[in-house]
């Protein structure tokens, strides 16, 4: 288990966390339950903690796989900076967003789940993990060697006559050999 | 189409009947709370309280249904009693994951509406106990069993509290609340991203389905659904008594008051089997795991392969399975499945490993491959072997001729085939029912070949000997090359044997035309296949 980046559950879990969070403050707003004022917040939080999460970020180690289109996410995301760089910052964000939701049935849900993704953000805090972020691969121009540039100065090497005398009892077959090896 | 209806039609058949019964759950046990035990319930919920209960009963099903695909023991049982009636029926059990996978999102959707629905509950018993007017039938119906606290409707039973108190100090609610957050731990650690990279994490988070079943079981043990007694409904009619509200009660009315009580729990009556079956099933593989392995043999093969060759007693396989192999001293808790390469006719039966993880790195150091002298036997590590399990290549010598493709590592089955076929063929000179095999082998690069090549250049060996050349016709493609081996490629394009494997079948280059194979091979073989 020495090589899982904690973060990559974390994120699973916050946007699953941002989706209960969002359905909870729905239904609340919806059905004008007591206390629909922190149903709405609800709303506003998990859309919030959705957009934040969505982006993936890049792995230390394998390849990363992207949501779909979250790109202009990841450039939104990482104009924050270190604010969003930092695994620190996110898990006590998540902390605090989730505190005002368990004050309403429908949204306690929610605020469970963002305190367990806040956990496991902790803990990947802690590891020293941090979001990068996922961008195209700039092309690379490739430059010819320098070799390239001279032609050669002399005559490749031949071996003496003796050898370079076709075969000609099997014609076919010589086409084929070589005197001197190909490749290793 | 033809050919869609005849893979995929008992695939689509039974999604379409567990889906079926689904809906019909759904339906029937909406309908069952519409009934006149229910009135007063539903005077306080209204259509919230169907809504609640029908996803129940889907749930009760579903979770019945999500244990069984895991339960791999009994479903290799079943493959071997089932093949000899129907091969597509067998091969539906192949599936077992992708319907376990279908059962847990359906889970999934019943609690998101279940969840809802008792959101909304919670609201109107709070609101029957908030509106304190004694015109109210809801305020009259929340004050019914105030005294003895057992013929209650509203499991609300003061004003002075709140729904999330409410649902932590219920048994319902406690166990709602804890089940839902393991089930969604559960698919969150599920993605296939993390499943991916992160086996580890995934399978001991989906442990957490052991909490998931307790609590599933104790979720209505508080009987907190509660519906008219069937003796009320002697001395209280609700059609003609819930306008007759003053009357309750009195001397001389026709109308009593009311009593109610909660359904007991329905629930361990679906899971109650599945969880006996899983626990046997585990016990099978925590028994099976005990028993002796002894390696005899470990080859180390170029590019990273490790071949296990091991003996257990009474170990019986049939071509193309594979087992769950766990080696204690590199990890207590993991099993990785691995195909079996050997032949049913051989004394031992092996795998061939590739060194590509931790675990298959530690597994390498253990049984001392980096090592060139002979180890003693004793030093080798323990081993423990769960299977063998069936898959799809036990029906091969079910057909005349016999087309077999494989791409890369997925070709260790056929090394099973093949050489099973050569101890048939060539040794006993059985008369085995298939005539002709074609393989078909993609590699992408020329490493890969070497242990399997030995394999194919011993049979092509035996062949020649024994003058039946034309049994296996074996076509090997290589899809990625690099410009240094295209040059030696060319040059020794006339040579006899192929310069790749040293087989005298040539290698070819890049894909197959598959529809030049299959009408070839079609045109040869009328009617075969």
């Amino acid at each position: 288990m020495g090589k899982i980046e904690w973060a990559m559950w974390a994120n699973e879990q916050a946007l699953a966390s941002g989706l209960i969070l969002l359905t909870g403050g729905i239904v609340g707003v919806a059905g004008q339950f007591r206390g629909w004022q922190f149903a709405a917040y609800a709303i506003a939080a998990g859309a919030f903690v959705c957009l934040l999460e969505y982006p993936r970020s890049k792995r230390t180690k394998g390849t990363s796989v992207e949501r779909t289109g979250q790109y202009c996410f990841t450039v939104c995301v990482k104009s924050f900076g270190p604010l969003t760089r930092n695994y620190y910052v996110r898990a006590f964000l998540h902390a605090a967003l989730s505190v005002p939701a368990g004050f309403l049935l429908a949204t306690v849900l929610g605020c469970v789940c963002l305190g367990i993704a806040s956990l496991i953000y902790l803990a990947a805090a802690i590891r020293g993990e941090h979001w990068e972020p996922i961008l195209p691969k700039k092309e690379m121009v490739r430059k010819p060697d320098d070799s390239m540039k001279n032609p050669p100065q002399n005559p490749p090497p031949r071996p003496p006559p003796e050898t370079r005398r076709k075969r000609v009892d099997d014609l076919e077959g010589a086409a084929y050999d070589n005197p001197i090896p190909v490749g290793e | 189409m033809g050919n869609f209806a005849a893979n995929e039609g008992l695939s689509i058949f039974v999604i379409l009947v567990w889906l079926g019964i689904n809906a019909f759950l759904f339906v029937h046990f909406y309908m069952a709370f519409l009934l006149e035990r229910w009135f007063y319930t539903r005077v306080l919920l209204g259509q919230a309280l169907s809504w609640a209960r029908a996803p129940a009963a889907c749930l009760n099903f579903n979770c019945m249904l999500i244990l069984l695909p895991v339960c791999r023991n009994l479903l290799s049982f079943l493959r071997g009693t089932i093949q000899c009636c129907s091969r597509t029926a067998a091969r539906q059990l192949d599936r077992n994951i992708t319907f376990h996978k279908l059962v847990a999102y359906m889970i999934a959707f019943h609690t998101a509406v279940h969840i809802i629905a008792h959101l909304f509950n919670f609201e109107y018993f709070m609101d029957a106990q908030l509106n304190r007017n004694s015109s109210l039938l809801p305020f009259v119906l929340s004050e019914i069993g105030s005294g003895d606290n057992a013929s209650f409707l509203n499991p609300i039973r003061t004003n002075n509290t709140s729904p999330t108190i409410v649902l932590f100090t219920t048994i319902a609610g406690l166990t709602g609340v804890a089940i839902t957050l393991a089930l969604i731990l559960i698919i969150t650690s599920s993605m296939e991203v993390i499943r991916r990279s992160y086996f580890e994490v995934f399978w001991y988070t989906h442990h957490l389905f052991v909490i998931f079943f307790i609590g599933l079981v104790f979720h209505g043990a508080g009987r907190i659904v509660r519906g008219q007694t069937l003796p009320s409904l002697q001395t209280n009619d609700p059609e003609v008594c819930s306008t007759r509200v003053e009357e309750w009660g009195n001397n001389g009315s026709s109308c009593a008051v009311p009593k109610f009580a909660g359904n007991p729990p329905q629930t361990w009556k679906w899971v109650l089997g599945p969880m006996i079956l899983y626990v046997c099933e585990r016990i099978v593989r925590f028994y099976r795991s005990h028993q002796k392995v002894v390696i005899t043999k470990v080859v180390m093969h170029p590019s990273k392969t490790l071949e296990l060759q091991m003996k257990r007693k009474g170990f019986h396989m049939e071509v193309g399975q594979y087992v769950f192999i766990q080696c204690p001293s590199v990890s207590r808790l993991e099993w990785h499945p691995f195909t079996l390469t050997s032949a049913p006719e051989e004394d031992y039966f092996s795998a061939h490993i590739r060194i590509v993880g931790d675990w298959t790195q530690a597994l390498y150091e253990a049984c001392a491959g980096d090592q060139t002298e002979p180890q003693d036997a004793w030093k080798l590590p323990k081993i423990a072997i769960d299977g063998p399990f069936g898959t799809a290549s036990e029906d091969v010598f079910r057909y005349e001729v016999v087309m077999l493709v494989g791409a890369g590592i997925g070709v260790t089955p056929f090394a099973s085939i093949l050489k099973s076929v050569w101890y048939k063929r060539i040794q006993n000179n059985q008369d085995v029912f298939t005539k002709k095999i074609y393989f078909y082998w993609l590699c992408p690069e020329t490493e890969a070949f070497e242990w399997f090549a030995d394999l194919l250049q011993s049979l092509e060996a035996q062949m020649t000997e024994k003058g039946v050349m034309d049994f296996l016709s074996y076509n090997i493609y290589l899809t990625r090359w690099k410009e240094k081996e295209a040059a030696h490629f060319r040059v020794h394009h006339e040579a006899e044997n192929d310069p790749i494997t040293g087989l005298k079948q040539k290698t070819l280059y890049g894909k197959p035309n598959w529809d030049n194979e299959f009408s070839n091979v079609a045109a040869k073989h009328p009617g075969c296949i």
